[in-house]
Formats: structure tokens, C-alpha cells, sequence
């Protein structure tokens, strides 16, 4: 008996809040090394856009969604009015309402203010690290630190590189020719091929990416919501096709 | 140094932002109690992640620029998101395909630049 509960005292103090914060900064790791280049090149190139140094920091400190701002600073770049801006963001943020409701059964025990604040981190980024977690491990403590950790690493780099961007994008603009912004492809490359188990899933997403090719020429961005829309209509379809041959047989 | 002057509209679109992608994030956890999706609204919510990450990453990569279409392969952005797909179909560990692509895409840049 006495030594179950040190085997079990010995676990918890593995998993004490503290070290499953650091755990899942450290976790996030990679994702950070894709966000640092993607963070300054923002930056950067809102400075070049005109957008004003204050407009450019409330939005990775309010906001902090990468890609809507980086999309964003091209919009405003071709005087789009900014309602359009925000539905835009609507838009390409929508995704993050599918980590929402993942993580519902996840945060249920959690009081409200904790789930205001990791609902406020819920990037793609912290998303894919901490559901990892919460998938593993059922019975151990403190995840709700690990969510944090990782969320707190990336708002942090995020906002540090914002501010690198926005400083040396006015003193260095050649920076925004060094093609730093391919960090975001190369990121979400990485973050679509888990999600190509199914032929729907392909799909969707071979549908998307044409769409969003022979759409492109569509004024703010419109391309975007109707790949986005194409994309999500072929793999709901595809879904249904298959299941009814599947069915017939 | 800093202006850090701002604008009405900017004000009104980075709150507009803000609140939109807050509101998206946290939604679910009020409502979720409240009453079922219907299961299309649920099944249709599973693609979103990928359709829209697709039809981010590929204008931004066939069309660097903005407006013309660059399925060349002296398009280093091209060059860059097709080795991010090789390493990340065959090793599937992310900061190995973030890292190794981004070293082709500058690499290639570069090479372009000096001698083209």
C-alpha cells in the first residue's frame, strides 16, 4: 500500500502544474521555429503596407491568428474597406471553431475564466500539440497547464517577433523580399498531411487548393471562402458517395 | 520613431477582428450543452480545417505574387512546398519538414537569384 501511493506521489510530482507548463512549451517547439519567420515577416510587411504601428500590434496581441493577419495586411494593401477585412477573417479563422468544440469535452471541469483563456489561444499550433495530450495519458493530472504552456510560448514569440518585424521592417525593408513568408506554407504543409487518412479528406482538399487557384482572381479574397466552401462540400459528398456504395454493396 | 497614431477604421477592423476570432474560438463552450448539431453540421465541420489550410497554402504558392499563376519550376515557393510534401509524406515529423523545406526554399531563392 505504502508503496503504491509514493509510486503515485512520484507520478503526480511529474505532472505537477509547473512542469506540464514547461512540457508543453517545449512540445511546441517545432512549431515555434515555423511561427518565428512567419511572426517577423508579419510584421515587416504591415509596415509596408501602411498599417499603423499600434493597428499591426493589437493584432497579434487581440487577434493572434497568423494567417488572417498576414491575409489581412494584403487586403489592406489593396484598400480593402474593413468590414470586408473582418468578414475575410471570419472566414479564414472558421477553422478555429472545430478546435472549439474538440476540446469541449476536455475543459468541461475547468472554470469559465480558464476556458475564456484557452479558447483565446486556440491557434492551429497550440491545438494540434495539446490535443495530443489530452488523447493520451487519461489519468494524469494538470493538462490544462500543458494547454497553457503551449499557448503562452507561442503568444509570446508571436507578439516578440511582431515587434522584430515591425521595428527592423522599417529600418531593413529588403527583408520583406527574403521570402520568409514561405514559413507558412511549409507549416500548414505540415499540418494538412496528418489529416490525408481518407479518401474524402483528399478530397476536400485537392478540391480547395484548385478552387483557391480558379478563384484567385476574385477581389478581397473571396477566392478563399469559395475554396474554403468547395472544399468542405466535396468531402461532405464524397463522404455520402462512398458510404452509399458501400451501402448498395 | 514610432507613430503610434491610429485610425478609426483601424481601430473598428482590428476590434472587429478580435472579437470575431475570440468569438470563434470559444463559442462552442456555451452552446455545446445547449442542443445537438445536426450531424451534417459536425461531419461538414471536420473539413474545415483542411479545405481551408489548402486554400491557404496554395495560392501562396503557385501565386507568390499575388496575381500571376507560377507552376514553373524555377518557382522556388513551388519548389519549397513540394519537398515539405515529400519530407512530410515520408517522415511525417513536422519541425524535420518545416526546417528542411525552408532550407530548399532558401536555397533555391537564392540559387535562382544568382544565376538566372
Amino acid at each position: 500500500m505504502k508503496n503504491n501511493t509514493e509510486a503515485g506521489s512520484a507520478q503526480t510530482l511529474r505532472c505537477s502544474p509547473r512542469s506540464q507548463l514547461f512540457a508543453g512549451a517545449v512540445d511546441t517547439f517545432p512549431l515555434i521555429v515555423g511561427a518565428i519567420p512567419f511572426g517577423i515577416i508579419f510584421g515587416t510587411l504591415a509596415a509596408t503596407a501602411g498599417l499603423s504601428f499600434a493597428a499591426a500590434m493589437g493584432m497579434s496581441i487581440f487577434v493572434f491568428a497568423g494567417s488572417s493577419q498576414f491575409i489581412t495586411v494584403s487586403l489592406v494593401s489593396a484598400g480593402t474597406a474593413w468590414p470586408m477585412v473582418v468578414l475575410t477573417t471570419f472566414v479564414v479563422n472558421l477553422r478555429h471553431m472545430l478546435y472549439g468544440a474538440t476540446m469541449v469535452p476536455f475543459y468541461k471541469e475547468l472554470s469559465e475564466p480558464w476556458k475564456m483563456v484557452l479558447a483565446f489561444g486556440l491557434t492551429d499550433e497550440t491545438f494540434a500539440v495539446a490535443i495530443n495530450r489530452y488523447y493520451k495519458d487519461d489519468a494524469l493530472p494538470n493538462k490544462e497547464y500543458y494547454n497553457l504552456g503551449s499557448m503562452l510560448f507561442m503568444y509570446i514569440n508571436w507578439n516578440l517577433c511582431t515587434l522584430v518585424g515591425l521595428t527592423a521592417g522599417r529600418a531593413f525593408p529588403e527583408i520583406a523580399g527574403w521570402g520568409l513568408d514561405f514559413a507558412m506554407p511549409a507549416t500548414f504543409i505540415g499540418m494538412v498531411i496528418p489529416y490525408l487518412i481518407s479518401k474524402p479528406m483528399w478530397a476536400s482538399v485537392i478540391t480547395a487548393g484548385t478552387v483557391s487557384i480558379l478563384a484567385g482572381g476574385l477581389p478581397h479574397k473571396l477566392g478563399l471562402m469559395v475554396a474554403a466552401i468547395a472544399g468542405v462540400t466535396a468531402g461532405v459528398l464524397s463522404e455520402k458517395f462512398l458510404s452509399e456504395k458501400d451501402a448498395v454493396k | 520613431m514610432f507613430n503610434i497614431n491610429i485610425q478609426m477604421d483601424e481601430i473598428f477592423m482590428v476590434a472587429g477582428m478580435a472579437i470575431v476570432t475570440f468569438g470563434i474560438r470559444y463559442i462552442m463552450f456555451p452552446i455545446s450543452g445547449q442542443f445537438q448539431f445536426p450531424p451534417l453540421f459536425e461531419r461538414a465541420l471536420g473539413y474545415v480545417p483542411p479545405a481551408v489550410l489548402s486554400a491557404i497554402i496554395v495560392p501562396s504558392v503557385l501565386m507568390p505574387t499575388g496575381d500571376t499563376l507560377n507552376l514553373n519550376l524555377t518557382n522556388p515557393y513551388l519548389i519549397g512546398a513540394v519537398t515539405a510534401c515529400t519530407i512530410g509524406w515520408t517522415y511525417k515529423r513536422l519541425l524535420v519538414t518545416i526546417v528542411v523545406s525552408m532550407v530548399v526554399f532558401l536555397a533555391s531563392q537564392w540559387i535562382l537569384k544568382v544565376f538566372c
